[in-house]
């Protein structure tokens, strides 16, 4: 039987192995939805398309599997710009199928039409315009092998309405060239891994630095790690490729990474970098950076290599292929270097602290809700990272963590240990608040068995919250925990440092009453407000469904230590205030 | 960007598939990340299904490898040839309108420089002219000073010699 375009977009999309699709319906894509209709392939209609595009993303992440997102033309392809964007700054494999108008109205300012395919060019790894019924089965396919191969990427396919409409004829030949301008190197340049291996035996002060590109080399990371006795740091994209309380493990570097990584970062004679790209929120100032080190990168894409440092010996190639040829049975100590990491001695640095009760905008008149209690002075308040450390023991580090942006998503990534690889959910290249509920909602549709915790602000959640109802339609038991401080609270601490405590737009208030709100979704709540509620909350995490937890934070709580943008990494302010390093923890956190 | 950075000019030619858009993937990419254009020329190749972008870039010399890495990058790049050191011919094509009361001094001019008029109109002359970028550049330095009204410059074009 004859099928049309649409009805070929979702056999192909099975035949694809794909189990879940999010998107949101519309004129046209009404064909792919009718084509859905009745289908094997399970649709989450998420409640904006932004929201779909995220679900999609954490869903990528979490599994490893291509995500795959629908929006119709128009709006709904432009409520995905953000998604795309986020995606192809993080490399995560992502297919965004959106309907066009019909190929006759291109180019009318018709109803509904916007140039998508202009728009995600530069936000895409790749993208189409399909306006011939003939080559979507093709095009589809192809666009899958783009996104989940080398360095992974999103790929959007527009689609025009008539294509999806129109019979597909089986002759339908294809006259296109095949990705001969495509090519995947997996294998890294022998002599190059050769010369790496000889630097890191004669190195005396090697240190392993692993970014996202190395999640899925975790195995081969910890034998390179274990084998050598090379100590890692992790960037925010790369947390759990590497066991977060392994005692090799330094914590994240950067902006607010550990005072270990910052300062082997800066005394280490070999840096092995691993799946990570030198970003500026990683490196502070690059002249400084890693200074008295050659840097060997490892990179499956090759323009990585020498764009923000010059590496001493380049490594093209897939993690996995080059830590193969890279690691051999010898064994080495550096016994001296990391006891020497371990007593780092930390330069007094202090920065400047909030002054208690100095918000000024929430004491201005104008304010709507002048009236309410000043928002920022809550009576009660509980440490973020006593509820953080507890929420990590709980589960024994198996969670799965989703984080927004800003203070909560620091906080989560310095004190929740992660074990495992693609466990740690989060916007880290485009910095995207409000990507944590939805893509908590993907996450958790991806990895079924294991528990997904999203850690999020009152900021960034009220940016996707309309997702709550995503989560209450399909009971997606994701654990919601909100650092409510009232605040926009990282960019407030940036406020207190650098523009003298001046807190312009930055007070976000009491309101909504968000246990209310959730319940008004339908999902329970709980409020933390001190210690004495930490039992309730320990509960609520182990409860069978979605959760909603607020916990009250003091809107003066900020991240430490932290580096200044634009500084070296050994230029930190309150090191001293660091998590507590995986040598000191106890073995058996609970 | 600073004067202290001392710019490359390279050529290169990007052999692209012809689909649609792909210009714009490759200017976009130039925009995105800030590389200087200096000239660009598209057209086919022998190849219905590939055309061919002549793309001449000011750089500082160490993004220039960046440059090509990036365009690497772009699922409808096929191959990238760096022509800047290559024996090559290349060309440029240029018209020129000019005033032409002076209409004997021009023709030896267009004579010497073996540029051609195409044109005749009672005030003025259209001349054609192909070349390097050098030649085209002293012909309208000559004929600047009878009268310019109009220039019109393709982008360059080049091909590598064959091997001996
Ligand atoms: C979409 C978007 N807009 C603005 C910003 C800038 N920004 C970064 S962190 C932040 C504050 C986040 O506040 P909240 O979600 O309450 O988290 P907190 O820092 O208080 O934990 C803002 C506004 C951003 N990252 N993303």
């Amino acid at each position: 039987m004859a099928k049309t375009g649409a009805e070929v977009l979702v056999s192909t999309l099975k035949d694809l192995d794909v189990e879940y699709v999010f998107g949101y319906p519309g004129g046209a894509v009404l064909p792919i939805y009718d084509a859905l209709y009745g289908s094997s392939l399970k649709h989450i209609l998420t409640r904006h398309e932004q929201g779909a595009a995220h679900a999609a993303d954490g869903y990528a992440r979490a599994s490893g599997k291509v995500g795959v997102v629908i929006a119709t033309s128009g709006p709904g392809a432009t409520n995905l710009v953000t998604g795309l964007a986020n995606a192809y700054m993080d490399s995560v494999p992502m297919v965004a199928i959106t309907g066009q108008v019909q190929s006759g109205l291109i180019g009318k300012d018709s109803f509904q039409e916007a140039d998508v395919f202009g728009i995600t060019m530069p936000i895409t790894k790749h993208n189409y315009l399909i306006k011939d019924e003939n080559k979507i089965e093709a095009i589809l396919k192809e666009a899958f092998y783009i996104a989940s191969t080398g360095r992974p990427g999103p790929v959007l396919v527009d689609i025009t309405k008539d294509a999806l409409m129109n019979y597909v004829s089986k002759s339908g030949s294809k006259q296109r060239l095949e990705l001969q301008g495509y090519r995947v190197l997996k294998e890294g340049h022998p002599r190059q891994i050769a010369i790496a291996r000889k630097l890191i035996k004669e190195a005396n002060k090697p240190l392993i630095y692993a970014g996202g590109g190395a999640q899925d080399a975790s195995k081969l990371l910890l034998k390179l790690a274990e084998n050598f006795n090379i100590p890692v740091t992790t960037t925010l994209m790369g947390i759990g490729a590497f066991p977060g309380n392994h005692e090799l493990n330094l914590g994240m570097l950067g902006m607010h990474g550990t005072p270990w990584a910052n300062l082997a970062v800066q005394n280490c004679d070999l840096l092995i970098a691993i799946g990570a790209r030198f970003d500026d929120r990683v490196t502070g100032a690059l002249n400084k950076f890693a200074e008295k080190a050659k840097i060997v990168h490892i990179d499956i894409d090759a323009a990585e290599i020498g764009k923000n440092v010059p590496a001493y010996v380049p490594i093209v190639g897939d993690a996995n292929t080059v830590l193969t040829e890279l690691i051999d049975d010898t064994r080495l100590s550096h016994k001296d270097w990391i006891l020497e990491i371990q007593n780092f001695e930390f330069p007094a640095q202090t920065a400047k602290e909030p002054k208690r009760g100095d918000c000024v905008n929430c004491t201005e008149p104008n304010m709507h809700f002048a009236e309410l209690p000043p928002p920022c002075r809550q009576k009660d308040s509980v440490d973020p990272k006593v509820v953080l450390e507890l929420a990590s023991s709980l589960f024994k580090n198996q969670l799965i963590v989703a984080t927004d942006v800003g203070q909560n998503q620091m906080w989560a990534a310095q004190y929740i240990k992660i074990e495992k690889p693609r466990s740690f959910i989060t916007s880290g290249g485009l910095g995207t608040m409000g990507y944590g509920l939805p893509a908590a909602i993907g996450a958790q549709l991806g990895r079924p068995k294991e528990q997904v915790v999203l850690v999020t602000g009152d900021g960034s959640i009220q940016m996707n919250i309309q997702e709550l109802a995503t989560i209450a339609a399909y009971n997606i038991p994701v654990k919601v925990v909100l650092l409510n401080n009232r605040v926009l609270g990282m960019v407030r601490q940036w406020q207190t440092i650098f523009y003298n405590g001046r807190y312009s737009q930055t007070c976000t208030g009491s309101i909504p009453d968000f246990c209310a709100l959730a319940n008004a979704y339908s999902i329970p709540s709980l409020r933390v407000k001190g210690l004495d509620d930490l039992d309730e909350f320990k509960v609520a995490l182990k409860a069978e469904g979605p959760y909603f937890i607020e916990v009250a934070v003091d809107p003066d709580e900020s991240v430490w230590p932290m580096v200044a943008p634009g500084a070296s990494l050994c230029e930190m302010f309150h090191a001293s205030k660091a998590p507590t390093p995986s040598w000191q923890r106890g073995q058996n956190d609970e | 960007m600073s004067d202290a950075i001392k710019l490359e000019k390279v050529i290169l030619a990007v052999l692209v598939r012809n689909e649609p858009g792909v210009l714009s993937r490759v200017t976009g990419l130039f925009t995105r990340r800030g590389y200087n254009i200096h000239s660009l020329a598209v057209g086919p190749t022998e190849d219905i299904r590939v055309s061919r972008i002549t793309i001449v870039i000011e750089e500082a010399e160490e993004r220039l490898e960046q440059v090509e890495k990036q365009l690497h990058k772009l699922v409808d790049v096929l191959k990238i040839v760096n022509l800047t050191n290559a024996q090559r011919v290349e060309r440029e094509l240029a018209l020129i309108q000019v005033n032409g009361e002076k209409r004997s001094d021009i023709l030896q001019i267009v004579d010497i420089f073996r540029a051609k008029i195409v044109d005749v109109s009672p005030r003025e002359v259209m001349v054609e002219v192909t070349g390097d970028t050098e030649k085209i550049d002293a012909l309208i330095q000559m004929l600047d000073g009878y009268g310019i009204s109009e220039i019109v410059r393709t982008g360059k074009i080049a091909l590598a010699r064959s091997n001996q």
